[in-house]
């Protein structure tokens, strides 16, 4: 019989991603640390360790001899730094986090947000995102690497999209300071504007997050708009909203991917969703590009067991940029690999309680 | 171990999401219960119309009847519970062991739920003044040759429920004789009430379509808030004052009942004795008709100490003791907080817990997974003292001195004021002042509560408008 993508998978695919995995570390660890390609960052970091990245890692595993990385430095360092010498003096993207805890964590990229979006576009079902057609975000866009990375998506996929913009800094403000009048009417703001696009064109796939969909979808069928493929992602999403979403806001009949990502890491898959596991959502990271650990937030080191909650860890690994063992501000489940994705997998995230900044989830 | 669902104007709802309700005292769990995000509540708030459309196939008189009935299987009949059944000790027993309630004063209020609904023909008739049903269920009709018209503001009334008192449920129970949905939010501690209320109304013949229930978390109480045209909310007094101008909502915060003794009768004080100890302690002190300070010209040091000998005796009982006389906080937390701010508030000079000399052992009592704050009365030599006019969760009062011309102005929002004097000028300003809800003038306990009068607003003005049509 053949296995369907949410069956375990074989012992020989699992081995099989993990050394795929192993020879893409060994790859990038000679990349960043060779004076030809590496940036003045990594580069001064080796000089100083009494090791050597390049030559000493090895696997996966060997990452562990770097220190969990400070996302600090993201809003300190000149991004010269980061630039890797092969890159020379190619103008770049400056992307940016969240922001709403002050300076926001800024990345550098050039190509790398294409690359993860089209390998992403490789997991997604053509019938619920067909090729050609138009796509609509409605979302944060301004700093953000989400609205370059959606319009490549869907160029990519022949598609063309309409942005409505959200200023998810200005929303969390205004909550924080409990002006939820305020947030309510920026939220209708924003709705408005995405009913009057929904309203004079026709739209096949739709990205947004789950608030402004549910609010969306008080005021439109999504189904009957056309809309055929709702990408969804940027805050938690419990099991039972996961099956409100699916069974009550897009009525079983859009198709909804909810997506975990942002500048650092790119863009986790989700496995396919079914009640069968009570809508619980488990996101794979792009590897080898990125790898996710759950470890103990105790002891960053250790992984957490199996179906045990822990926080996120996570390792980003392309030819632009370098980010052993970053803890995100995220906790999840460790959940098992599957067919579709022979590694592990981050299940139900939400925000990591302990941590004592206070993050505002909000209507947004 | 029961799990009670969501109920989606009458369809049963399981959610992912659920939570346990468990005895206070044994931590073990009784019951789970699903839980509502806010999103399913505004959708289903498109089809609230349905509720009453349902209700008002039913003529007025004929919901009285079922409702009665209904009221009977409440008290008595053994009723579906969730997926299983329960007997009306069952309940009571359950309704302690989550609320830390004794359990003789849970079967007081399920008495008193019945009382009400076997008498809502009266109470309706009293609070509409009579008003021919047929205009509440038309809109309009012909009395004496004259037009009268109401009209519903909502087709549901929405209520999030509090957890620790079980006789607010009295307030929504006219509603569905009124043909006007319900949507309840229960009280994360108190779900027995709602669902074996509503179970009953359906035995009895209510339509289901008619009641909706939502068990669940703060976001659950906004989306009630938010959805529901007209909703009734417990809260403390800044929820009250979040909420104030918002003629949308109806908000029930604490009570600061008082007792007002006038110079003409204070110094027969001993008289109105057993009146002014039972008004701060019946049913626990928990209610906002307890009287939370006794306000007096002169004899407040002797009032105080009659009252604090009495109340300093009474110790925490087992909740199935029929004498119980105190209601256990299931929070620890809160009576460690309410016995601090006492402990602060009398250190300000000249203030005496006097109640503190009869009591054997320390007010606040911790047990394992719950606690008790033993009846505390106050002595306040005057009405600028912080302690003059605060209010908690149990048997709590002050004794406060004040001259008889300086009361009224001095009391501040009072839910029951309680007069005790014959001066009918003191009376007449009684009567006047806006900041006391419900006037008793006489010796009347503050706890004594008329079910033909209004109670924090006349529920039918709540939710119906009158106004002007014509027909040509």
């Amino acid at each position: 019989m053949t296995p369907t993508m949410i069956d375990s998978p074989s012992t020989q695919r699992i081995d099989e991603a993990k050394e795929a995995l192993d020879a893409h570390v060994r790859d990038m660890a000679q990349w960043h640390f060779s004076p030809e390609t590496g940036c003045p960052y990594w580069l001064e970091w080796a000089g100083n360790a009494d090791w050597d990245p390049a030559s000493e890692i090895t696997c996966y595993a060997d990452l562990l001899r770097f220190p969990n990385f400070d996302g600090e430095l993201l809003r300190t360092l000149p991004h010269e730094q980061w630039v890797p010498k092969a890159y020379g003096d190619r103008p770049f993207h400056i992307f940016e986090t969240g922001g709403t805890t002050g300076m926001p964590k800024q990345r550098i990229q050039w190509d790398d947000y294409k690359i993860d979006y089209e390998l992403f576009s490789e997991t997604l079902d053509p019938e619920a995102f067909p090729r050609g057609g138009y796509w609509l975000m409605v979302g944060p866009t301004g700093p953000r690497r989400l609205r370059l990375s959606i319009e490549h998506l869907a160029n990519h996929m022949g598609c063309s999209c309409y942005f409505v913009d959200l200023d998810p800094r200005w929303v969390k403000k205004v909550i924080a300071n409990k002006k939820m009048d305020q947030a309510k009417d920026y939220m209708k703001h924003v709705i408005d504007q995405a009913l009057l696009i929904l309203q004079n064109r026709t739209v096949n796939a739709l990205f947004t997050t789950p608030r402004l969909l549910e609010t969306l979808s008080e005021h439109v069928s999504i189904p009957e708009t056309g809309i055929k493929g709702v990408f969804c992602g940027g805050t938690e999403m419990s099991p039972q909203y996961t099956r409100f979403l699916i069974e009550e806001v897009l009525e079983n009949k859009t198709k909804l991917v909810p997506t975990y990502g942002n500048t650092l890491m790119g863009l986790a898959c989700s496995r396919p969703l079914t009640a069968d596991d009570n809508y619980s959502i488990t996101y794979h990271a792009p590897q080898p590009r990125a790898a996710m650990r759950v470890v103990d937030p105790d002891n960053p080191d250790a992984l957490i067991e199996y179906d045990q909650w822990g926080r996120v860890e996570l390792t980003t690994l392309t030819k632009e940029f370098f980010m052993p063992r970053f803890l995100e501000r995220d906790e999840a489940i460790r959940r098992h690999p599957c067919e579709q994705f022979p590694w592990d997998g981050v299940g139900d995230v939400r925000p990591f309680r302990a941590m004592q900044e206070t993050i505002v989830e909000g209507v947004y | 171990m029961p799990h009670f669902p969501v109920l989606r104007w009458g369809e049963p709802y399981k959610s992912l999401d659920v939570e346990t309700v468990v005895h206070f005292a044994t931590g073990e769990t009784l019951g789970e219960v699903s839980q509502a995000n806010g999103g399913i509540i505004a959708r289903d708030m498109r089809k609230a119309h349905r509720a009453r459309e349902v209700l008002r196939e039913i003529p007025i008189p004929e919901l009285l009847k079922r409702l009665s009935s209904a009221a009977d299987k409440f008290l008595n009949d053994e009723l579906p519970a969730g997926d299983g059944t329960q007997t009306p000790q069952q309940y009571v027993t359950c309704q302690s062991a989550t609320t830390g309630l004794p359990e003789h004063m849970c079967r007081a209020n399920m008495e008193k739920l019945h009382f009400v609904l076997t008498n809502l023909e009266q109470i309706l008739n009293a609070l509409t003044r009579n008003l021919n049903p047929k205009i509440l269920s038309d809109g309009y009709a012909l009395e004496d040759d004259i037009m009268r018209s109401r009209q519903a503001l909502t087709p549901a009334l929405g209520m999030v429920l509090p957890s620790n008192s079980p006789g607010t449920h009295g307030l929504w129970l006219p509603v569905i004789a009124l043909q006007i949905g319900l949507v309840l939010k229960p009280g994360p501690q108190e779900p027995w009430t709602p669902y074996r209320m509503a179970e009953a109304f359906f035995q009895s013949g209510i339509p289901r379509e008619a009641i909706a229930l939502y068990p669940g978390g703060i976001e659950a109480g906004r989306a009630v808030v938010e959805h529901v045209p007209r909703k009734m909310i417990f809260g403390s007094i800044q929820t009250v004052e979040q909420y104030r101008g918002d003629e949308s909502v109806q908000v029930h915060g604490p009570g600061y009942s008082k007792i007002l003794i006038g110079e003409d009768m204070v110094d027969q004080w001993e008289d109105y004795l057993d009146i002014l100890v039972d008004s701060v302690v019946i049913n626990g002190g928990r209610s906002c008709i307890n009287c939370s300070g006794i306000w007096a010209p002169r004899h407040t040091k002797e009032i105080a100490e009659a009252m604090g000998e009495r109340m300093g005796k009474i110790a925490p009982l087992p909740p199935d003791d029929p004498d119980a006389p105190l209601a256990a906080f299931t929070i620890k937390q809160q009576a460690e907080g309410i016995n601090t701010l006492i402990e602060n508030g009398i250190k300000e000079d000249g203030i005496e817990d006097v109640a503190a000399r009869y009591r054997d052992g320390e007010r606040h009592i911790v047990e394992e997974r719950c606690a008790y704050l033993r009846p505390t009365l106050l002595h306040c030599p005057s009405p600028e003292m912080t302690m003059a006019n605060t209010e908690y969760m149990f048997p709590f009062a002050s004794v406060v001195e004040c001259p008889q011309n300086e009361m009224l102005d001095r009391i501040g929002g009072t839910l029951v004021g309680t007069i005790l004097s014959n001066d009918e000028s003191f009376r007449r300003k009684a009567v006047d002042a806006m900041h006391i809800d419900r006037l008793n003038l006489g010796p009347i306990p503050t706890f004594k509560i008329d079910w033909l009068q209004p109670h924090e607003g006349n529920i039918i003005e709540f939710l119906f408008r009158e106004r002007a049509l014509q027909i040509a």
